[in-house]
């Protein structure tokens, strides 16, 4: 197992309270898998994102643990983060567009963090130009400014710089929904490619439409509310799906292949709870059509079949 | 960015045009007849000069000639370097006097530019460094961007000059000396310049400071910051992008500062009786030289320009983004 | 974030309040524990009342020779005299009086046409845009103290209210840009987006939609310009052009330096009304920091 994650809890602290943005979340993350992790805004898929590789100022570590290759993660501590970060862990942020310093050219500020962290930039040189080529780059761009470049360009280039020294667990957050679908395709097609060369042992997906990732991604992870809701295999998620939310999630995207005008798209009524004070017991019960009275328990995360977790008492 | 440098210019001219036209403007439409009575008040004893200047003056303000005639001859005499001639120091031409006053003010006004730019900016880094340093250092620099700048300049010439008397307080060299290149001289000279440049230096210092700090805190949260952060780059190496990237607005903050410094150095020149277009200015008011004044306040825009034009020149050497866009290399 | 346990109580959810009174609630809470916005606010407001009451307490004419010459500050006179007897702390309180006024009134007309300026140029866009920022660019290059120093010289008269009309006329340029830009951010949110549609007239929705959202800027605009108005007003007083037979803390600064207190060593001829433009412009810059980090969430974690 490359990742183990398990109870984790982080909370943002407000001015009114804790909000339980992590819940207690666990699951692992295989060698080579590539993990969607899908969810409504606000679910607590960006902060899980973050919170594997970075906490910002405002997020406390609660409770839980994060196993790394067998190695446990300090994430409350930032500096003892540092030396997994880059490294072990990397990230492909939301905002690849102005991810790169506007006043230095890219090939200048790559070789300024390579020395930053203790590498000389000689001896990745070959190796950063072979990959920039992969990804359809010119080694021109070392020599160009961000604002030189087109999005997809930035795009691929944050690509191939987070992934320079071989991590062994990339973070993507909504790393290709600023693009046009065509663009999304081919970095999509890439990091495929990359996992498969082995420059990423395994992928975190972030993303709030699970359409953009069921093609390239071996399992998806739904989370809702703070709490994982389902994690499967994408052909059981997409196909099979056993948790009412992911049902729904499901049944709301336009089947591939059918048109707009004849399958109406189906919103999933209500709105997910405040996690300032969240609700006791099962957090979809409220807009779950099958809600009955046990649901006022929390229910567990249960391997329902192998590679099959979900956490409903209907499914249990 | 040939583009750019165009639209700066073309902004530039207009100024000058707008500025002429003010100069021209203000002594003829003012209620009353302010050149008449000017000119009935000016000091000039010897009734044959100032049956001359009577005269020309009639010439530049003739009113036998239509209002678009003197407009034009009024453009034409600024070409000639002409800004007519002064009341007070009579005959003298305005441009000589205000020449002679120039190296002065530009003495001052440089060195306390650059220098409160440079220093002020390490400060404002440095403020945005941790919480402590932010609240002390930023409310000591709103302060000093508070402070009348003639009044910083009254209490070091009170606490350094009259009470612990370290320097001068009052000219440019003292007058028991010859301007001559002697040691002696320049020593006399730079302690008379010392006070007002240091109150100039210290007054502007603060508004850089803030400024460096609030645009290096925002460098600090932008998603190349964040980005690198992220990869664990090391808090110096992400400092020192942002303090470049901050940089940058803090070049054009200097040709928009330009003219309340300016303000600032004629403010502290009069403070120390200091011998520049300040206290120039403060002279050909009391004297009522208008011709001297109008004189005056054409060469400080021109100056003002110049250094504006400057400043572009430099920011578009300085951001590489307006560079690229000069050799249209965008992909 | 220090503070943030305990603020609700209560266990349970609190019932759903309305997003914009929450927000203002949210405001208020930051306001009363920013002490950099209740450090300035309190001085400003403590100037502001001695200003308008001071001069109720001495005497119709600050500038009457009331006393003896020179006289260093004393239990009679607060803050001492001037060299002709007159009473510096009967001057100060009207000056500051003045410098509220000036304040208010340049930094007022500057207000009002920057913004103007600023929202019609950002709403606009096209070919207004143009033309009014070239208008401002120009008005901005050109060094107001030296222009301002022109045009008043010619004036024979001068009061207060035509002083701070030329300080307004010359100072708004920085402020039409800013607004300009904050008003382009909003004019192509969906609500203005609606209002227009909606087919309602351009000056409506700047007063109703653009301007609401952008009233905390638009406050911390006006203070800053209210301030640099002083500075202004102070700079051209201390040359000599200000107000004519009136008082005010920079013909204080003037008459002081004219009557060679600094020679004398009448240090509280010129201290007071500097110390009192100082006081008051920081703590209004001060002021607007705590605004700024009151109304800006993202400020409040530093």
């Amino acid at each position: 197992m490359t990742l183990r994650v398990k109870d984790l809890k982080v909370y943002y602290q407000t001015l009114r309270g804790d909000v339980h943005a992590l819940d207690g979340v666990t699951f692992d993350l295989a060698d080579g898998e590539i993990m969607g992790l899908a969810g409504e805004s606000g679910c607590g898929k960006s902060t899980l994102g973050k919170s594997l590789i970075r906490l910002d100022s405002r997020m406390r570590h609660v409770g839980g643990s994060i196993e790394l290759d067998g190695k446990d993660l300090p994430i409350a501590d930032d500096d003892a983060m540092v030396p997994f970060r880059y490294h072990e862990i990397s990230l492909i942020p939301q905002y690849a567009m102005s991810a790169l310093n506007p006043t230095r050219k890219i090939g200048r500020m790559i070789n300024e963090l390579l020395r930053a962290r203790g590498l000389r930039p000689a001896d990745i040189a070959e190796e950063l130009e072979r990959r920039l080529e992969l990804v359809g780059l010119d080694t021109d761009v070392l020599n160009r400014f961000p604002i030189e470049l087109s999005g997809g360009m930035k795009q691929r280039v944050v690509m191939v710089m987070s992934t320079l020294l071989n991590p062994s667990l990339l973070i993507a957050d909504e790393a290709t929904s600023a693009l046009d679908v065509s663009t999304q395709r081919s970095v999509a097609e890439s990091m495929v490619e990359f996992r498969d060369r082995g420059y990423v042992k395994s992928m975190v997906f972030v993303t709030h439409d699970i359409s953009l990732v069921y093609q390239m991604a071996d399992t998806i992870m739904v989370m809702y509310a703070g709490r994982i809701a389902e994690k499967a295999s994408t052909s059981t998620i997409i196909n099979n799906p056993q948790h009412p939310y992911t049902q729904m999630l499901i049944s709301a995207l336009p089947e591939v292949g059918s048109t707009a005008e004849e399958t109406r798209l189906e919103g999933i009524p209500g709105t997910p709870p405040g996690l300032l004070h969240p609700p006791t017991g099962c957090r979809f019960k409220d807009r779950c059509p099958m809600a009955f009275s046990k649901c006022n328990e929390q229910p567990p995360l249960l391997e329902i079949e192998p590679g099959h977790w979900a956490a409903c008492w209907k499914t249990g | 960015m040939w583009r750019y440098i165009g639209r700066k210019l073309a902004v530039y001219l207009l100024t000058f045009v707008v500025a002429v036209t003010i100069n021209w403007m203000i002594p003829r439409f003012m209620p009353g007849d302010p050149v008449r009575s000017m000119l009935s008040r000016a000091s000039i004893s010897d009734p044959e000069a100032l049956e001359r200047m009577n005269s020309y003056y009639n010439e530049v303000f003739g009113l036998d000639t239509p209002l678009w005639q003197q407009y034009l001859s009024f453009w034409a005499g600024l070409f000639r370097g002409d800004l007519g001639i002064s009341i007070m120091l009579y005959p003298e031409p305005v441009i000589d006097i205000i020449l002679r006053s120039v190296p002065y003010t530009l003495a001052v006004l440089l060195p306390a530019i650059i220098l409160s730019w440079i220093v002020g900016n390490r400060f404002g880094a440095f403020a945005a460094r941790s919480k402590i340093l932010d609240n002390t250092i930023l409310p000591v620099g709103y302060v000093l961007t508070a402070t009348p700048y003639m009044w910083l300049a009254l209490l070091f010439a009170w606490a350094m000059g009259v009470v612990l008397g370290w320097f001068p307080v009052s000219g440019g060299y003292s007058y028991s000396l010859r301007p001559a290149f002697s040691g002696e001289f320049v020593w006399d000279l730079v302690m008379h310049w010392f006070l007002p440049f240091l109150s100039m230096f210290v007054v502007a210092l603060g508004g850089w400071a803030i400024g460096m700090r609030n645009m290096i805190i925002y460098e600090l949260e932008a998603d190349y910051s964040n980005y690198l952060q992220a990869l664990g780059a090391p808090r110096k190496l992400i400092r020192r992008y942002a303090f470049r990237n901050a940089m940058l607005p803090q070049i054009t903050g200097l040709a928009v500062q330009l003219g309340t410094i300016i303000a600032g150095a004629l403010l502290t020149e009069i403070v120390f009786n200091y011998p520049g277009l300040g206290s120039l200015i403060l002279d050909s008011l009391t004297n009522r030289d208008f011709f001297l004044l109008q004189g005056i306040f054409l060469f400080v825009v021109v100056g003002v320009l110049i250094a504006n034009f400057i400043i572009d020149i430099v920011y578009v050497l300085v951001d590489p983004r307006t560079r690229v866009q000069m050799t249209g290399g965008a992909a | 974030m220090t503070d943030v346990a305990g603020a609700t109580g209560a266990d349970k959810a609190p019932a759903p309040e309305p997003a914009a009174e929450r927000r203002f609630s949210e405001t208020l809470h930051f306001a009363r524990r920013n002490p950099k916005l209740l450090i300035g606010s309190g001085i400003v407001l403590t100037l502001l009342f001695i200003g308008l009451i001071g001069p109720f307490f001495v005497g119709d004419d600050p500038n009457a020779y009331v006393g003896p010459q020179s006289e260093p500050p004393n239990g009679e006179y607060w803050l001492g005299t001037t060299s002709f007897g007159q009473d510096i702390w009967a001057q100060f309180v009207y000056g500051l009086r003045s410098t509220f006024l000036i304040g208010v009134f340049g930094g007022g007309v500057a207000f009002v046409i920057g913004t103007a300026i600023g929202f019609v140029a950002g709403y606009k866009g096209g070919i207004i845009d143009e033309v009014l920022n070239m208008i401002t660019n120009v008005v901005l290059v050109l060094p107001a103290m030296v222009v301002l120093i022109v045009a008043v010289a010619y004036l024979d008269a001068r009061g207060v209210f035509v002083q701070g009309l030329f300080i307004g006329l010359t100072s708004w340029p920085w402020a039409a840009r800013a607004v300009r830009s904050q008003t382009l951010s909003l004019a192509t949110r969906d609500f203005v987006d609606l209002a227009r549609l909606s087919g309602r007239r351009t000056w409506r929705i700047i007063t109703t939609e653009v301007a609401p959202n952008m009233s905390s800027y638009l406050v911390m605009t006006f203070i800053l310009l209210f301030g640099s108005a002083i500075l202004i007003a102070a700079g051209l007083d201390f040359i000599g052009l200000g107000p004519t037979n009136g008082v005010s803390l920079g013909l204080m600064l003037e008459s002081a330096v004219a009557w060679s207190a600094l020679q004398l060593q009448m240090w509280w001829w010129f201290i007071p009304p500097g110390l009192g433009i100082t006081t008051l412009v920081g703590s209004l810059y001060i002021l607007n920091v705590g605004l700024d980090e009151v109304f800006n969430p993202k400020l409040r974690e530093l």
